[in-house]
């Protein structure tokens, strides 16, 4: 369903992605994981054609979009749903506008019909009533739900999640990873998820890639990375700061 | 040396390429008229109060001016012919202008920056929206709609202004003053800044939008954003208005 090869980016003389591989099938759960700044975000907006990669390819169900131009790339885009980091909601606009945002920009539906969408998405992400607030009026964590209401509207098959639960408390965090749980159980959709929070990553994923050093170090099943050996991913993933500290 | 002359060509040809796409959007898309509406009612509704002051004023105090040069040669009665002249093909149309930059210029650039710093934009790419037509297209119809009417109005004001210090404070002969300023204003003059006024729209709505679309990361960077606008617009607004000039006197006046 999705698949990247030899993937690079630099921004000026720094190399963020220096030849990613890696490939995605459909109805899969996959956790991206790595350092702070070592280029995670940046790879999943090569996913949806947010940033054009240096070289490399990055294909959708066999359909390379790395070459396409902004126009080509909004018809792709249906297919996906994304949930930003800081929930990126509108701040102009009511939960009801931002979740129906892109059904109100299609016109194909009534605004009845858009209305029961939206109540349908909210319930989803347990926020109905809250229609008529403004983002400004919510808190971190039923800002991430909206996000991810807006994000499910039009059921996409891929949907993308750029640090979840960065900046919520363990409780909050757990109930977002919960829900992309459900989420991805319900709508029977490909997820993405990008994090360093590693037990989001232990509870959402089905398989955990780790990007280290600009390129996937590793792809291999939950469990798997957990138990894993090898040193640098042993000190990810117990998050160790002092490699010294590693004994086996 | 090299590196900001890159860097003003790279930007120049980034700033064409918004231009262009914005104006191909408007003749192929949907226009939502709803967003045109409401930016119609910020930009141009809004904008009435500095407008109207800056108009009158501007009027006023070229009409004293021109009364005490007039005076000397005993040609009072011409001094309203002056104002009109001015204020409907040079002063009108770009004080107008660099007041809408000021005010407008500044709140596209400052809102569209936000945006791009709380990846709003980058949300409204992922829902299929292009950015140049949810959130350019409207400001820069709004722009090309409100600048016109903002400038008659304030060119309006301006010789309104001008006729009440004239007649009542210097004493000029209203019937002559008046009769000498429908004889030397030709339409060609009115047609002259409202022409102008067209183009200094276009102007502060793409390089407001641009500027904020492409603002950098933090509150730094959309301040800088903002400056940009502002001082760009500006500076634009004043050469194209040279050129203009030369232009449309070379097109219009036979």
């Amino acid at each position: 369903m999705i698949q990247v090869r030899e993937l690079k980016k630099a921004f000026g003389a720094h190399p963020v992605l220096n030849g990613v591989n890696l490939q995605i099938e459909k109805g899969e759960s996959v956790v991206i994981v790595g350092r702070s700044g070592g280029g995670k975000s940046i790879l999943l907006k090569h996913l949806i054609g947010l940033i054009q990669p240096d070289s490399g390819d990055v294909m959708i169900e066999g359909e390379s979009i790395s070459r396409m131009n902004e126009r080509q790339l909004l018809d792709v885009r249906r297919k996906f749903g994304m949930l930003f980091q800081s929930a990126a909601l509108f701040d102009s606009l009511t939960v009801e506008e931002n979740v129906g945002f892109l059904l109100g920009r299609e016109r194909k539906l009534t605004p009845g019909q858009i209305s029961a969408r939206v109540q349908e998405a909210l319930e989803m992400v347990e926020l109905a009533g809250t229609q008529k607030k403004k983002p400004s009026e919510l808190s971190g964590g039923m800002r991430k739900r909206v996000g991810l209401a807006r994000a499910i509207i039009h059921r996409p098959q891929i949907i993308l999640y750029d640090e979840p639960t960065t900046g919520l408390d363990p409780i909050v965090a757990d109930s977002i990873d919960r829900l992309i749980v459900r989420v991805c159980q319900c709508l029977d959709v490909t997820s993405v998820v990008v994090t360093h929070d590693m037990r989001s990553a232990r509870t959402v994923a089905q398989r955990i890639m780790m990007l280290y050093d600009g390129r996937i170090y590793v792809s291999a099943a939950t469990e798997e990375i957990f138990q894993s050996k090898d040193p640098i991913v042993h000190q990810f993933v117990n998050g160790i700061s002092n490699p010294k500290e590693i004994y086996f | 040396m090299k590196q900001p002359v890159a860097e003003t060509l790279s930007g120049l040809g980034r700033l064409t390429i918004v231009a262009i796409e914005a104006f191909r959007s408007i003749f192929t898309r949907a226009i939502r008229w709803s967003d045109v509406i409401e930016q119609l009612h910020f930009i141009g509704v809004k904008s009435q109060a500095v407008v109207i002051v800056t108009g009158g004023f501007t009027g006023m105090v070229l009409c004293v001016q021109t009364y005490i040069q007039f005076h000397r040669v005993k040609m009072d009665t011409a001094t309203l012919a002056v104002v009109s002249v001015s204020m409907c093909s040079e002063l009108g149309p770009v004080l107008t202008a660099l007041m809408v930059a000021g005010r407008v210029g500044a709140a596209m650039a400052a809102e569209l920056g936000t945006m791009r710093v709380t990846e709003q934009i980058d949300a409204l790419r992922t829902l299929a929206t292009h950015p140049i037509d949810y959130l350019v297209v409207p400001r820069l119809l709004a722009t090309l709609f409100a600048l016109p009417l903002l400038t008659a109005e304030s060119i309006a004001v301006g010789i309104a202004a001008a006729y009440l210090v004239g007649v009542f404070l210097l004493g000029i002969d209203p019937a002559y003053a008046w009769y000498n300023m429908l004889r030397y204003t030709g339409d060609v003059d009115v047609l002259m800044g409202i022409i102008k006024s067209f183009v200094f729209g276009g102007i502060i709505a793409i390089i407001g939008t641009f500027k904020g679309l492409t603002c950098r990361d933090g509150a730094e960077g959309v301040g800088r954003a903002t400056t940009e606008a502002v001082v760009s617009a500006s500076i634009s607004i004043l050469i194209t208005n040279f050129f203009l000039t030369v232009f449309l006197t070379r097109l219009l006046v036979k």
